[in-house]
């Protein structure tokens, strides 16, 4: 060790003595439920989240960057994930083949990827390999070149992945949803960009897209598995001590925004975006493809994330089409009528307003029975009280199912990291029953009738057009080929 | 056979419960620590595996029965059988099941194979003994309702339009499997033919059911924050009364060596050309699967490997590439090849760096590095696996399914075993012209218009 590495031994020290001093432990349980996370703030601004568990020799690590498609300009849709897939083709002391044949030579897995909300690093690895893990992980996070080759490459290959999938009728069916229901706004854009505005990334923007939002102060490192807390210290010393804030942990960075241009949501008549022209009108899109099964999703805008509806939402879905084999839709379409294999509702509650959206696959000629059937029961939930018994089974699934959400390591660093993101507080795990067991029935028929629109929705039909031959009388038609 | 049955039951009943459950050769080390192996009276094996990280429980029950047992004409069979295992028992109507489940936080889900059929449960493992009555009841008192029967027989036609029907890709691999078997049942998809399911009848179904659904060719697999000691006593106490069945007839076929390369075409509305390409190969424990094993790792196990670097990185003619074999299945099956051409690239091409890859495995032993990245790989993902409850006991599963769950061990001793001449010397048996099926999706684009 030269002297040079002294004192930047010697400065860390400093920084985490400081560390402990700011150190909270918390103690996420319920009835059945106990889940030790220690919770940091380093001093150049991460937030490190840590839960032990010894049953495995293996260390799941989920670092989360506030860094996503909202944060990207419109012709340059696709820039947040180019960005992260660089990460792992090529760094100052790395290229692309050297990253992946390490990391797979201990049969870890390290994998970069964006999200509508934030990005991703994730390393999984066997703790004998440790230290080699996160050796790449810290490479990959502070060095990356973006080189041109690599920038080349990675763009074609994603143009052809997309061209490909041109061939699945559920992607169709679900980018045009969202481009109709979205208009402008990112939410409305494929993460992956589109072949026009991949050729508008430049290796610029990419190196400032890195600079401005992969920054310690941007960021949460969520780490679960066989590891102490002595260990991570002093891996996080060693490996991403040297990771910088910008101006010293005062600059916070570009909060995230809704891109730069004024987005026009489904319904908000703005007469911007597209197609969005009137208020009270359904919008139907068909997509002609020759196919044995209509493709069909309805739906609208939906909610935030920290929309205190949220939980209510949570309830109404279940019973309406999120609840599996319980839900509505499953017994009457799929159950009863034998239409199809697969029906159901969702909402993706995200940073900003998300989609609520009904789902169904059926045969070309089945399209309108389908399709009327959804919206029979879109009207049932909107008029009448749901009863006792399933209220009382959505809330008994819900909180019942939620220890299974945290039944792997991996899982649980995936989701410390998304409390942490969503605000939704270190005791998340003991108020989410109370949140959901609080739901009342007319909370389930408000929020039926705020959030889910008979009138004013979005259809996408992919199908045999000339056989589903959907009907919509008083609706604004619009065909893709 | 009903006289036999009553028989059998009657006795089964004389046997106290605790003889009914005893754990057959403890086994400890890494992989089988903690296992615990039992055998009821009426041939249910039983295994538990004690995993006390969260307060969760799965419960699974597999029956040695697949595609592969179904009577000609009647492909898809098993698989309805599965969807009718959810449409209600003497006890519980149409879809309670799942229902019930639901209300107490759990998750049902079933899924059917070549080989085998399985049923599996994930709750809190407080809940864990409603699965308990749930399977019990079902293994024996399933109805077959014929109404509904005529329903769910329409949502698995939807089931394979979704699946296979409308996806391009999905429909080049049942073309080739189709061609390279022509004795063997493998050559038949799972969800079965269109107008195999079609002509289903609630009979065939429960006659199915009847033979094959029954505790001597079942087992269970427990694994999660359950005491095994407790939950045996209410696993005998639940099934150990149901009777085995004896007139099920073994089946098995072989399939005579391939003489000559088979090429199918498949001409349907898809964006990009791609190729499939199976060749015969043994399934594990034969000797040479270890070596299979590791040669697909070689070839295709994440980016570094030989077909990514060559075909997507350094020439950049297709989007993807890749080898897949796995030897766990109960017949010889197939090494598949497969990759998509690049935009404007042709897939000739792709076939032909296809073939220069495997011809240079077969004149130059891989490195060393090489094969320790695979077996690397291989043993790793065997334990990071366990950090699911449900992973964890589906490999137990499917090693019983093969013979047994020691078989674990003997299949990582054989993979560590693995030298680079083994994987040359497979390559040279297998990836030989004269044994490959070659599949080709040729892109067609119907333009229509619809106002």
């Amino acid at each position: 060790m030269n002297s040079q590495q002294f004192k930047n031994h010697f400065k860390k020290y400093l920084v985490f003595l400081f560390l402990l001093l700011s150190t909270i432990h918390c103690s996420l349980s319920t009835d059945v439920f106990a889940l030790d996370v220690k919770r940091t703030v380093l001093p150049n601004g991460l937030i490190v989240l840590h839960s032990e568990k010894h049953n495995l020799p293996i260390v799941m690590v989920t670092l989360l960057v506030k860094a996503s498609q909202l944060n990207e300009p419109k012709d340059k849709a696709g820039l947040a994930n180019l960005t992260a897939e660089l990460l792992t083709e090529g760094t100052k002391n790395r290229k692309s083949t050297d990253i992946s044949e390490e990391i797979e030579f201990i049969g870890a897995s390290l994998d970069v990827s964006a999200d509508n909300d934030y990005s991703t690093v994730t390393l999984s690895v066997l703790k004998k390999d440790i230290n080699k893990g996160f050796e790449l992980f810290s490479d990959i996070l502070l060095n990356p070149t973006f080189p041109q080759a690599e920038i080349d490459r990675k763009g074609e290959l994603i143009k052809g992945f997309l061209r490909q999938r041109e061939e699945e009728p559920s992607f169709l069916a679900s980018r045009a949803f969202k481009k109709e229901v979205f208009g402008e706004h990112p939410y409305g854009r494929l993460i992956e960009g589109s072949v026009e505005t991949i050729d508008n990334i430049k290796r610029e923007d990419l190196v400032r897209f890195y600079s401005d939002y992969f920054l310690p102060n941007n960021s949460i490192l969520s780490v679960v598995g066989d590891l102490t807390s002595d260990e991570l210290d002093g891996l996080i010393k060693q490996y991403i001590g040297e990771w910088k804030n910008v101006k010293g942990g005062k600059h916070t960075p570009t909060p995230l925004s809704r891109g730069d241009l004024p987005s026009t949501l489904a319904g908000e008549g703005k007469g911007e975006g597209g197609f969005s022209y009137e208020k009270k009108t359904k919008r139907i899109v068909k997509i002609d493809k020759d196919l044995t099964q209509a493709n069909i999703i309805l739906g609208n805008l939906g909610i935030c994330r920290d929309n205190p509806d949220y939980y209510a939402v949570s309830v109404m879905n279940y019973i309406l089409g999120g609840g599996g084999f319980s839900s509505r839709l499953m017994q009457s379409i799929r159950d009863e009528m034998g239409l199809a294999y697969d029906v159901h509702s969702f909402f993706t509650a995200s940073k900003e307003e998300g989609i609520f959206q009904i789902g169904v696959q059926t045969k070309n000629e089945s399209a309108n029975t389908a399709i009327d059937e959804i919206l029979k029961q879109v009207n049932r939930i909107r008029k009448e009280n749901v009863s006792d018994q399933e209220i009382s089974d959505a809330k008994s699934y819900l909180t019942g199912s939620f220890p299974r959400r945290l039944d792997t390591n991996r899982k649980i660093a995936d989701f410390l990291a998304s409390v942490e993101f969503y605000n939704l507080g270190l005791d998340y795990v003991e108020k989410y029953s109370i949140y959901i067991n609080s739901v009342t029935k007319d909370d389930v028929l408000r929020v039926a009738q705020k959030y889910l629109d008979p009138e004013k929705y979005v259809l996408v039909v992919v199908a045999n057009q000339k056989r589903a031959n959907i009907q919509g009388a008083g609706s604004q038609f619009r065909s893709i080929h | 056979m009903k006289y036999i049955r009553i028989f059998l039951a009657f006795i089964l009943l004389l046997i106290p419960i605790t003889t009914n459950a005893l754990e057959v050769n403890p086994v400890r080390n890494f992989f089988s620590n903690g296992v615990k192996e039992y055998r009821l009276g009426n041939g249910l094996k039983v295994l538990i595996i004690e995993e006390h990280k969260a307060p969760v429980a799965t419960f699974q029950v597999w029956y040695r029965v697949g595609s592969r047992a179904e009577p000609s004409g009647k492909s898809g069979l098993s698989h309805l059988l599965e969807h009718m295992m959810f449409k209600g028992t003497s006890k519980y109507g149409p879809s309670m099941l799942s229902k019930i489940i639901q209300k107490n936080g759990g998750t049902d889900n079933a899924y059917t194979t070549k080989d085998y059929t399985v049923y599996f449960e994930l709750f809190s493992s407080d809940r864990i003994n409603l699965s308990i009555n749930l399977e019990a009841d079902r293994m024996q008192n399933l109805t077959i309702d014929p109404k509904e029967m005529i329903s769910e027989r329409s949502v698995v036609m939807e089931e394979r339009r979704l699946r296979h029907e409308d996806d391009p890709q999905s429909s080049l691999f049942e073309e080739v499997v189709a061609a390279a078997f022509k004795v063997q049942p493998y050559q038949r998809p799972v969800i079965g033919w269109m107008s195999d399911i079609k002509s289903i009848e609630r009979d065939d179904l429960y006659s199915y059911y009847k033979t094959y659904y029954s505790p001597d060719d079942a087992v269970i697999v427990i694994v999660g924050d359950v005491n095994a000691d407790e939950i045996i006593e209410k696993v005998s106490h639940s099934f150990g009364d149901i009777p085995p069945e004896s007139s099920r007839k073994n089946f098995s076929s072989t399939e005579p060596e391939q003489r000559g390369e088979k090429r199918v075409l498949l001409k349907k509305e898809a964006e990009l050309p791609c190729i499939l390409i199976a060749y015969h190969t043994p399934s594990f424990p034969n000797e040479d699967s270890y070596a299979l094993d590791v040669l697909s790792l070689i070839l295709s196990g994440g980016k570094s490997s030989r077909l990514y670097q060559s075909l997507v990185y350094e020439k950049k003619i297709s989007i993807s590439a890749s080898a897949d074999y796995s030897g766990f299945n109960n017949d010889p099956y197939l090494f598949f090849f497969s990759a998509t051409a690049s935009p404007g690239r042709s897939i000739k091409d792709v076939e032909e760096s296809l073939y220069t890859e495997i011809e240079k495995i077969k004149t130059e032993p891989p490195s060393e590095r090489e094969i320790q990245k695979a077996k690397n790989q291989i043993e790793s993902s065997f334990i990071m696996e366990q950090d699911s409850i449900y992973m964890q006991a589906m490999k137990y599963g499917m090693f019983e399914m093969l013979g047994g769950w020691k078989l674990i061990d003997r299949y990582l001793e054989g993979i560590r075993k693995v030298t680079p001449e083994d994987v040359v010397k497979v390559a040279k048996k297998y990836l030989k012209e004269d044994n490959r099926t070659v599949g080709i999706l040729i892109p067609t684009k119907e333009v229509k218009s619809e106002q």
